[in-house]
């Protein structure tokens, strides 16, 4: 096994980070951890994080972006918001998870093997043209576009589904589907003003 | 600094101050500018501007402007009133000056510590100077009222903070009357088994203290007594004590006990609430074979006689000093002190508010107090550590931080669980050769050989893990969890969840303010900080006194803390005490009303306002009376009075309107 | 009484079952219930990894619909329930983020006031029908049924309405009212796996295996859910956990269903057919 460096150097951190996460909506309390890990222990998939959600809570306070949006913790979680009930400094976890997750996408530096990103954006894309999501097409979907073999494997869950009536094929729509693309358009035209700025 | 010749000669002289207060003022306010636009304000002889105006060097420049310049008026632009008004004042007398002819200015708390924005502060500072600049001069010489001290002192709590103030002040010469709500002294003390960190016998080093304070000439020992009503000021505080009844006269009781073996109830049924319900009494009981007075008491919920009145009366019968008597009814009793000091102690924090803890639905839970008991040779089970089912704990985990440092509950530290918690970790393994895990946050050991106690704890064995506790359950994922409390915790010194199985939890339960803390400051007109502890005068200066004159704190009523802090603390509230009446009188403020008796048209309409039952009648001239050595100043019957003829001092029409005038001008 | 419905996207797919149920048993009750006009997505967990003020406009867009009328929205699924509360507490809270919200509505001509009103099925049933009148109307009260109540996360988290967050009772005192029985058990509020399931399978899996199992262990004949998501986790994936832990068997009913069936509804208009792993021996072997 190669030797690895753990030590690291303050330029290995990016200040402005943390400010960043303190800056958004969810991420006001961040300062506010006092590490006791009653968000790692509450959680019921910390046991397959890189790192618990108290130590990415860390990574984060101090900077460590690259260690924090290429983690596996972010896309592990999954909104159960046990742990910002428990937390005693009132600290809003899970949308610090959903903050870093944007974030993640928006650089590009997700890990590979978690579907979730692509899922999110087929959401996405399946509610601007429909503005109702049909599960069964989402799932076909996203199997499609990572992983044929897992796809197989559901087949039985979709026999299922058919035989209890509970799959429907034809995608379902909203009546006013301009007026929901009016919205989301706008605010992308906001947001693209607000980038310019 | 600016002199002038006041530019209207009939205006009288004033010299003004302005302080830095370091940097905590002149970090926003500019002092020079608001120095020099005072100097240009009509009738200001001298304006100057000064690093600390509080220093000696800085009340000596005032006293000796006032000589130099006949300075006839002072106004002083600092810190609050509360802190430095009596230096100034004294500054003013110095010079040669009547105290009363002096104005504070508080620009800091009121702008400085308030405002970012410097210019505008600087701005709203010279409006406060201008309005002052403009009062003073309406001002007029007063005297202050001398009233002298009653030497008797109430104390409030029978805890180890009310035994030991009231055991100094009985020790120095002045009569006492100890006032508790339980049936015994000892408060929280008189539960637990040994102290921290030196493990000395908690009942070994109370007990005689107890003692003292029910054979001492001076001290009047009223248990099971609750205070009622407070009136009066410093030096003459009127007080109402509830004597509530206990079936039982205290005078002829000797403590024989031989009617709790008599009671009809043959075996003890009833809710121990001495050993926090793990144990159980008779309807007459006594808490704890040590209690003072040593005197049984009847409880009126489960006694047949008092709850029927058709009971056998064993325990009366069995008594051959007749001391039963049950149509025993409360007791008001009057008592004149100068001095009160409150040591009302704290309420620990009610597990069951931490549902994910398991406390009231797991047996194997309990609370710290619970161990307290359970550890204690003369507890329920004389010091057997062993669960409600009667098994041994193989493995027990004491939890820190239940009810402290979580804003869902009590946002401060309890500053003593840690230490108990520790205490507990030994006389658990101690007394049971259980493992034992404590689940810390931050481990906090900041006394006199509290870091050599957790020292020797790691010694020990015990183990520490470092993280906290997310839940306590009884689903099991293993064979080896079955049937066992499973603690689910981030080992967060190793960086990952752990859970851990054992057969007894220990909550370590925070500290908070008694449930009537906030009915409790109100009776006795004082304040509370935002979490409900009694509010001190000063958080490093004054730590024992609070804002009403001659009302004292100790103890865990103005904050969590330990048997040595408290004991050092009531003792310091006893020498404030002393200090108050040694000295033998008072001065008040002469900021009193006072009627002015040909305008008065003896409407009465003042008479029911007044909170201090200050004012009367007189029923030949029809006119109300003010007594001046009980009105406070609040003002009421000034406001009030329709023809406008009470008065009050410094609060005069013109003072007031003055500065009204003198704020809005530009 | 009457109310706005809220079904969403799993109530109109593999949970209408749901829908189903929730419709007779508040027509059974005599409560008055229209589907709120041309609702979209709420948004679910997903939007909100992608893009924070388009997920608050969608939601944004139901909730300014839902304002035209009166009437309280009930939302059934935990999900929606979740992101439209959550939409009307977050833009109270950030008021940049509603200015971009409301401006953006106010382009597609709606009018966003934060006026509405979003409630569970459970939290009307419990508090605005009551107990009493449900039990009135119970012909055939589910006597000797052991049932687990299980809640999920959202509807309890991480807004404690109208039930108490760590031992939520109201789905307890429903099943209680329906003449079943409840388990006691510590895993009322743990997490299924949520959309995890599909896309992290060997860790969502284990997070529905786990409640499976320990129902079964404390002696439930079925789980009773108020989640669309969660009863498609325990119900679907049970061949799966088979192949990977161990065979449950384990059916999971919706607490409408219950409710319904008390009630003496069909067992065709409850759904109950629509479940994978089959109710029938459960309801008919107490």
């Amino acid at each position: 096994m190669p030797l690895e460096q753990k030590i690291k150097y303050e330029n290995d951190c990016d200040k402005e980070f943390a400010k960043w996460v303190s800056s958004q909506t969810g991420g006001e309390n961040l300062r506010h951890c006092i590490q006791c890990g009653v968000c790692s222990a509450t959680c019921p998939l910390s046991l397959y994080m890189d790192y618990t959600p108290r130590r990415l809570i860390n990574l984060a306070r101090e900077g460590f972006k690259k260690e924090v949006l290429s983690s596996f913790t972010i896309w592990l979680c999954a909104s159960c918001y046990a742990c910002r009930v428990e937390c005693p400094k009132e600290i809003q976890v899970t949308d610090i998870m959903y903050l870093l997750k944007r974030k993640a996408i928006e650089e590009g530096v997700f890990p590979r093997r978690f579907p979730i990103p692509v899922l999110a954006r087929e959401f996405s894309r399946m509610i601007f043209m429909f503005g109702r999501v049909n599960e069964t097409l989402l799932v076909t979907d996203l199997f499609l576009r990572t992983n044929w073999f897992k796809f197989l494997s559901m087949t039985g869950l979709g026999l299922n589904l058919i035989r209890t009536g509970r799959l429907s094929v034809l995608p379902d729509s909203i009546k006013r589907r301009g007026e929901l693309r009016k919205v989301l358009e706008a605010i992308e035209s906001d947001e693209k003003k607000e980038a310019a700025k | 600094m600016t002199e002038n010749k006041p530019k209207q000669e009939n205006l009288p002289r004033v010299g003004f101050y302005i302080c830095h207060c370091g940097t905590n003022i002149a970090g926003v306010i500019d002092p020079a500018e608001v120095q020099k636009y005072a100097a240009g304000l009509p009738g200001v002889a001298v304006s100057r501007d000064y690093k600390y105006m509080c220093s000696d060097p800085g009340q000596e420049m005032i006293a000796e402007d006032i000589r130099k310049h006949k300075l006839e008026r002072l106004v002083v632009a600092a810190c609050s009133p509360l802190l430095h008004e009596e230096t100034f004042r004294k500054a003013a007398a110095k010079g040669g000056l009547n105290p009363f002819y002096f104005q504070m200015v508080n620009i800091r708390e009121h702008a400085s510590w308030v405002h970012t924005d410097k210019k505008a502060a600087t701005e709203k500072a010279k409006d406060l100077v201008r309005a002052a600049i403009t009062r003073v001069r309406y001002h007029q010489a007063l005297d202050k009222k001398r009233v002298p001290v009653d030497p008797n002192v109430l104390v409030v709590g029978g805890g180890i903070a009310g035994i030991h103030a009231a055991l100094t002040l009985a020790n120095a010469g002045k009569k006492v009357t100890l006032v508790e709500r339980e049936a015994t002294i000892g408060g929280h003390m008189a539960l637990f088994d040994k102290t921290f960190p030196t493990l000395d016998c908690a009942a070994c080093i109370l007990t005689p203290k107890m003692s003292a304070v029910k054979a001492h000439p001076n001290i009047t020992l009223w248990t099971y007594s609750e205070v009622e009503k407070v009136e009066g000021y410093v030096g003459n505080y009127k007080v109402m004590v509830k004597r509530k009844p206990r079936y039982v006269i205290e005078d002829l009781c000797v403590g024989c006990m031989e009617c709790i073996d008599a009671c009809v109830f043959k075996e003890p049924k009833f809710h121990d609430k001495f050993n926090q319900g793990l144990g159980k009494r008779k309807p007459v009981y006594i808490d704890f074979p040590q209690a003072t007075p040593k005197v049984v008491l009847v409880d009126p919920e489960t006694c047949i006689q008092l709850k029927t009145g058709k009971c056998k009366k064993t325990c009366a019968d069995v008594c051959d000093r007749k001391a039963f008597d049950f149509e025993q009814k409360a007791e008001m009793k009057e008592i004149q002190v100068g001095a009160i000091v409150l040591a009302t102690g704290f309420k620990a924090h009610d597990a069951k508010r931490d549902p994910q803890y398991g406390y009231g639905k797991y047996p194997g839970v309990y609370t710290a107090l619970e161990i307290e008991r359970l550890v204690n040779a003369s507890g329920p089970t004389s010091g057997e550590v062993v669960l409600r089912d009667g098994r041994h704990p193989k493995e027990v985990g004491i939890v820190h931080c239940v009810g402290s440092r979580d804003a869902k509950t009590n946002k401060w530290c309890s500053r003593v669980c840690c230490m108990y918690s520790l205490k507990l970790a030994h006389l658990i393994k101690e007394h049971s050769g259980a493992e034992v895990y404590n689940f810390y946050i931050d481990m906090r050991a900041p006394g006199k050989a509290y870091e050599e106690f957790y020292d020797k704890l790691l010694s020990e064995g015990v183990h520490f893990i470092r993280g906290r506790v997310a839940e306590v359950n009884d689903w099991a994922m293993t064979p080896e969890e079955e049937g066992r409390l499973i603690v689910r915790v981030e080992d967060t010194l190793a960086g990952f969840v752990r859970r851990i199985p054992v057969d007894m939890l220990v909550l370590s339960t925070g500290l908070e303010p008694q449930a009537d803390a906030q009915e409790v400051r109100r009776r006795f007109n004082i304040g509370c900080g935002t979490e409900g502890f009694f509010q001190e005068r000063h958080p490093k200066l004054a730590p024992v006194n609070t804002f009403t004159d001659g009302i004292y704190i100790a103890g865990a009523c103005q904050a969590p803390r330990d048997i040595p802090d408290t004991v050092a603390q009531a003792g310091a509230a006893a020498a404030e005490a002393l200090a108050l009446i040694d000295a033998g009188f008072v001065e008040l403020e002469p900021n009193t009303s006072h009627v002015i008796e040909e305008e008065c048209c003896g409407c009465k309409s003042c008479l029911p306002l007044c909170p201090y039952s200050a004012i009367t009648f007189e029923e030949v001239k029809k006119k109300a009376v003010i007594n001046e050595v009980l009105c406070k100043g609040c003002g009421v019957c000034a406001a009030a009075c329709p023809s406008g003829s009470i008065r009050q001092n410094l609060f005069e029409d013109d003072e007031i309107f003055s500065e009204i005038q003198g704020v809005l001008a530009k | 009484m009457k109310y706005q419905y809220f079904p969403g996207c799993s109530l109109k797919g593999t949970g209408r079952a749901y829908e189903e149920s929730f419709l007779a048993v508040f027509k059974a009750l005599g409560v008055e219930i229209s589907e709120l006009e041309d609702w979209n997505c709420c948004g679910a967990t997903a939007y909100m990894s992608v893009d924070e003020t388009k997920s608050y406009a969608l939601a944004g867009r139901n909730l300014a619909i839902a304002e035209r009328a009166a009437e309280d929205v009930i939302a059934p699924c935990s999900a929606c329930y979740l992101v439209l509360n959550k939409t009307m507490q977050g833009l109270k809270d950030h008021p940049e983020l509603k200015r971009k919200v409301t401006s953006a509505l106010k382009a597609g001509e709606l009018d966003y006031k934060g006026t509405a009103k979003v409630r569970h099925p459970l939290d009307v049933l419990v508090n605005d029908v009551g107990l009493e009148e449900i039990k009135k109307r119970v012909k055939n009260p589910l006597t000797g049924l052991k049932l687990a109540p299980y809640y999920g996360c959202q509807v309890v988290r991480p807004f404690a309405t109208f039930d108490d967050q760590h031992n939520p009772v109201t789905m307890d005192k429903l099943i209680a009212t329906a003449g079943a029985e409840c388990v006691t058990w510590p895993l009322k509020t743990r997490c299924c796996g949520g959309s995890l399931t599909g896309t992290v399978p060997e860790a969502g899996l284990r997070l529905a295996y786990i409640i499976l199992k320990e129902a079964k262990k404390r002696g439930a004949q079925a789980i009773v859910t108020p989640c669309p998501l969660c009863q498609f986790n325990l119900d679907g994936y049970q061949d799966q956990i088979a192949r990977k832990y161990e065979r449950i068997d384990m059916p999971v009913l919706y607490f409408t269903q219950v409710i319904g069936l008390a009630m003496g509804l069909s067992a065709k208009e409850l759904g109950i057919k629509r479940g994978i792993i089959s109710a029938e021996a459960a309801l008919a072997g107490r």
